[in-house]
């Protein structure tokens, strides 16, 4: 019955190999995925980019004026670039700052701890797809629970606070307090999402062939070395992939921590796409093209990154 | 066998039944609940379709977000549902179908819905009957009278300001030993209200004009409030933007003394709190212009795309006939705007004495708002200025910047809100 | 599970590494998997006791008790007494401060007056099953699972594929473009979908997609997450498989489907688990293409308890509990090709 399918679909591809030559079958393989790409991400993104160019609240593009970089200057306009309150679009500013330093711890916690969880869940045990399955929950589960989740144990009256008051300590105010509730971002951020990552290291490590590590035990070769010498390098290419996307997801950061702090206090914890966010919706006049504008400048600097890291493990390789 | 073939054939022909019965129209209604309104609305509609088999009324129940952020992009794209429940009031009025020609009694309309008419308007429009409010709302404050109880501290009167609620408040939470004497909701359209009391304008002429003397005493106030404990930072604080932070958890937890929210609070209370402890609803603290809430609520308005305008007002004409209406705000527990409903008053579907009590002093207020009031709550544009002053005023109280740096920014927010939304300055 | 815990790296000597997996999974199930049961917990309590301070961690409710004459169930308090003890009384109302209680054992009625600051109420456990009930009641519960299910094994089957078939391409040829097509598709990553959500909404409502569940199930299919994964993944199978294939195969269709993708199932795996998960929990895309409850996928409709002020806590907790358990079911069972390796040994 299998075999039946497969010669189903083997012959479509086999005549087209015949027309095409073996050599021009990657772009046929390649060519579904680019159609869907086409016509429902790039086309929106270069709509995306008119947006950016547009100003007005209407939503169709025919609509909108053009008006050049005006968004993007709007953005940019400040008196003095290290005096966030002199800013026209202060809110801005203040939302890239925090998202850098956020992104920089995020990313780091979370690469390290995907890790080490990819390592343990490796190992041959009872049980160990449950403990797959512990460690990949929290990825199940909306944002807006997970911040629920974590609002109860945080805040004024909730379990650790309960704990804390129980063992005879005074209250402290985990979401109330700007450095705190940084911290807890955080937290929160790499407890959802690290059994994503968590998933590609262990997959990864899968393609690990075994025998090299049954010889390094028979050598008595430490722990250290076997990682350093052959997990970690046979395991680069999945790692890109952790690294690539964990900055690029950090920096995306949104719906948990918004429904968690929504961005308070004050705005200790917004980050860029809560503004973008804020800006193309919340307000009663969608100022889509500032949106859209903030959005590029977002895109870009990610992309810079991301070639770098590309760059940085080419190299490597060498 | 031939039973079953004939069975089979009678199953068959009874299905293609409907189809060949007169197809019925269709109208949808794209609406959101915050309780059992959809329920209640679900139930009425059943009524009206047993009454009017010609008319298929279907209900989209969706969350909030989706009225929120896809129904403006389906009503600019032009495949906006027949009708829809709103909050944004003014966004896209000018989409708004007008039923004025098309209800059975327009004279019914404008005489028992003229406050709540004008809301609905687009700009410049000063005659047209674009839907129905569900009911209104009003902010007002609710006491939590237990802890008055405890600490032998009387209720301040009707007539009482502001001050004089603080001071009693703060003289309760100390002697109960409760955290937050004062809640307000992180909302801007909850302290516009209270602003107004203390002599905000909020408009200058037909200009919108946010900070003006008024205002700044209330925002001063509650600035000061933050920082002697009269208000907590537990619920400002606690998130940022334009985000919206209410306080009823605190408050059905009993540890909060007096909550500036509204009447949408009460039917939840009445669940979460049940008969715990004693509650209710008072009158509008006074400020030296009035003793003022905010006026509220959603609208349920049909949209210019669609396709069967005469069904859509057919639809609307039920939902506002008196004994429907009421019924709906008797099962909802929400305000009247229907002027003859508000003067005999609504029988709510109330047995707890706290509801009861609560929806009496809602009633009151609502007859007491400031016209200012109604104005701001009519006013298209209305949204750049509440987010802009809570914004603001929050970062002020964070430490972010001075208050007068805030009343600078609100304009400056407000002013470019307004030059992206075309209005002339 | 003894000898695991017992079992040693190299013998009778304990090793530093099991001590710490050992310690490590502990405080995994703790941290990670605590709050989950707590979840399912705080599912079955009711709207008041969701928002009591301090959360409590099993579903509890005042005790009630029937008392002949009195048409509605009385709570139930303990009363101090003077020894030390409490007795249970039952509480007829309250008036201010004071409650007024009976012994529902005794005849008589006799009524005890006690201040309610002194009287602590008797609770036990309570599952609120209602959480569950009343929201599958009211919706149309089964036709939003019918969606959900649809949109899920439709959109996972074209996202394994296509995504495998491009991968294949960009790891395994050398061809022009190769090296922008690729970056193309990662570059679409880094634009945050909060603002492309507006422009996508044009594109797919203007294709006539709108208000269809292949307006969900199409656009997000062509990942670049799963491109990426797989192309990464293919990239460590040796090219020498590929080559000592050829000469058997004659065509690159038969190598990719034959040969690749079997070997390549860890990746897959963990491709297919991601795809299920966001497929039926994505938010987000439906919200802004389906528009009608016919349409609506499973998560959709339970949001509708998401309202502007108020959302009802309870039911929310309990719908997710109960969309929960397909995608559990589904990565237990998926979880399991994650542990074939590529033996080194196929090639000689």
């Amino acid at each position: 019955m299998r075999g039946a399918v497969a010669r189903c679909v083997d012959w479509p591809f086999e005549a087209l190999q015949r027309v095409l030559g073996a050599a021009r079958m990657p772009y046929v393989f390649v060519a579904p995925n680019l159609l869907v790409f086409g016509i429902f991400v790039a086309a929106p993104m270069i709509l995306n980019v008119w947006y950016a160019l547009t100003g007005g609240t209407a939503l169709m593009p025919a609509d909108r004026p053009y008006v050049g970089g005006a968004n993007f200057a709007e953005l940019l306009d400040c008196a003095d670039h290290f005096a966030i309150n002199t800013c026209k679009q202060d809110r801005f500013w203040r939302s890239v700052v925090n998202t850098g330093w956020f992104v920089t711890f995020q990313v780091i916690a979370l690469v390290l701890i995907s890790l080490i969880t990819a390592l343990v869940l490796n190992r041959r045990m009872p049980w160990r797809g449950f403990f797959r399955a512990v460690f990949f929950y929290p990825v199940l589960l909306s944002p807006v629970v997970v911040a629920l989740i974590w609002k109860w144990i945080l805040q004024p009256d909730g379990l650790f606070n309960a704990l804390i008051v129980a063992n005879g300590g005074i209250r402290v105010p985990f979401l109330l307090d700007p450095s705190w509730s940084f911290i807890w971002t955080v937290v929160v951020s790499v407890w959802a999402h690290m059994g994503f990552y968590t998933l590609i290291l262990l997959a990864g490590l899968q393609a690990i062939p075994k025998d090299l590590y049954e010889a390094a035990e028979m050598d008595g070769t430490p722990h250290a070395r076997v990682f350093w010498r052959i997990t970690l390098p046979l395991l680069m290419p999945n790692m890109l992939v952790v690294l690539v996307l964990g900055l690029i997801r950090a920096v995306q950061s949104f719906d948990e921590i918004y429904v968690l702090t929504g961005g308070g206090p004050g705005t200790a914890t917004q980050y860029i796409v809560q503004y973008i966010y804020e800006t193309a919706f919340a307000n009663q006049t969608h100022i889509l093209g500032l949106a859209a504008a903030a959005s590029m400048l977002v895109g870009g600097v990610l992309l810079v990154l991301t070639l770098m890291q590309l760059g940085a493990s080419a190299w490597a390789k060498r | 066998m031939k039973t079953m073939l004939r069975r089979a054939l009678l199953a068959g022909v009874a299905a293609m039944l409907p189809a060949f019965a007169q197809a019925a129209t269709e109208v949808r209604i794209m609406w959101y609940s915050d309780g059992n309104e959809g329920e209640v609305a679900r139930d009425l509609l059943n009524r009206f379709e047993a009454a009017n088999p010609d008319v298929k009324v279907i209900l989209d129940q969706v969350p909030y977000k989706m009225i929120m952020e896809t129904l403006p992009q389906l009503v600019s794209s032009g495949q906006a549902p027949d009708m829809a429940r709103v909050t944004d009031l003014g966004g896209q009025a000018d989409q708004y179908l007008d039923i004025g020609p098309l209800v059975k009694d327009r004279a019914y309309w404008e005489k028992n819905f003229a406050t709540t008419l004008p809301w609905l308007r687009p700009a410049g429009n000063t005659t047209g009957v674009f839907g129905l409010m569900t009911g209104i709302t009003t902010t007002m404050p609710i006491v939590n009278e237990a802890l008055f109880q405890q600490a032998g501290i009387p209720l301040p009167g009707p007539k009482a300001t502001w001050q004089e609620w603080a001071t009693a408040a703060k003289a309760v939470a100390q002697k109960t030993g409760v955290p937050i004497p004062i809640a307000i909701d992180r909302s801007g359209h909850r302290v516009a209200g209270p602003a107004i009391s203390m002599g905000a304008k909020f408009f200058d002429g037909d200009k919108p004009a946010l900070v003006d003397d008024g205002l700044k005493t209330m925002t001063k106030l509650i600035y000061d409030w933050h920082r002697d404990g009269t208000m907590s930072k537990q619920i400002w604080g606690s998130v940022g933007g334009t985000s919206y932070r209410g306080a009823n958890e605190e408050f059905a937890n009993g540890q909060v003394v007096l909550y500036f929210s509204g009447v949408w609070q009460f039917p939840q209370f009445a669940k979460t709190i049940g008969d715990g402890f004693d509650w209710h609803g008072v009158p509008n603290p006074c400020g030296p212009a009035a003793c003022s809430g905010m006026p509220g609520g959603a609208a349920l308005v049909g949209y210019k795309s669609s396709k069967h305008p005469a069904e859509v007002a057919r639809v609307m004409d039920y939902l506002a006939s008196e004994p429907v209406h009421e019924e709906y705000l008797a099962r909802t527990l929400f305000l009247s705007s229907h002027a003859g409903i508000a003067a005999k008053g609504v029988a709510y579907k109330a047995d707890s004495p706290q509801l009861k009590k609560s929806l009496a002093a809602a009633q009151a207020n609502l007859l007491a708002l400031s016209p200012v009031a109604f104005r701001l709550q009519g006013y298209l544009r209305n949204r750049i200025m509440f987010n802009a002053l809570i914004v603001r005023l929050n970062q002020a109280i964070a430490g972010e910047m001075t208050l007068d740096e805030a009343w600078t920014r609100m304009t400056q927010d407000v002013d470019d809100g307004m030059k992206a939304a075309g209005v002339k300055p | 599970m003894i000898r695991f815990l017992t079992r040693r790296r190299g013998g009778a000597r304990s090793d530093w590494t099991d001590w710490f997996c050992w310690v490590y999974l502990l405080l995994g199930v703790l941290v990670m998997f605590g709050p989950v049961v707590w979840l399912v917990l705080s599912s079955f309590k009711t709207q008041s006791a969701l928002q009591e301070f301090p959360p409590g961690l099993w579903p509890m409710g005042q005790k009630q008790v029937q008392v002949a004459g009195v048409d509605r169930p009385l709570p139930v308090f303990a009363l101090p007494r003077a020894d030390g003890t409490t007795q249970e009384r039952a509480m007829l109302r309250r008036v201010g401060l004071e409650g007024q209680f009976i012994d529902p054992a005794d005849p008589d009625r006799k009524v005890e007056r006690a201040r309610l600051a002194n009287v602590t109420p008797v609770r036990e456990l309570h599952f609120a099953f209602e959480n569950y009930i009343e929201p599958l009641r009211q919706f149309n519960f089964s036709r939003y699972l019918g969606n959900s299910l649809f949109v899920t094994v439709i959109a996972t089957a074209i996202t394994l594929l296509i995504n495998a078939m491009c991968a294949f391409a960009l790891s395994k040829y050398e061809f022009r473009g190769r090296n922008g097509i690729f970056l193309f598709i990662i570059s679409t990553l880094m634009i945050p979908i909060t603002v492309v959500l507006v422009p996508a909404f044009l594109v797919v409502t203007g294709l006539g997609l709108g208000n269809s569940l292949w307006g969900v199930i199409l656009p997000p299919a062509a990942t670049p997450t799963g491109v990426f994964l797989l192309r990464q993944y293919m990239l460590t199978i040796p090219d020498e498989l590929m080559d000592a294939a050829r000469m058997d195969y004659a065509s690159e269709w038969r190598l990719f489907w034959r040969i690749i993708l079997p070997l390549a199932a860890p990746a897959l795996a963990v491709l297919a688990i991601f795809s299920v998960v966001w497929r039926w929990n994505d938010f987000l895309w439906p919200l802004v293409v389906l528009n009608r409850q016919e349409v609506f996928t499973l998560q959709l409709g339970l949001a509708a308890f998401q309202g502007e002020l108020q959302t009802q806590w309870h039911y929310l907790l309990a719908m997710t509990v109960v969309t929960l358990l397909p995608v559990t079911l589904v990565f237990a069972f998926l979880q399991k090709y994650i542990t074939t390796g590529i033996a080194s040994s196929g090639m000689k």
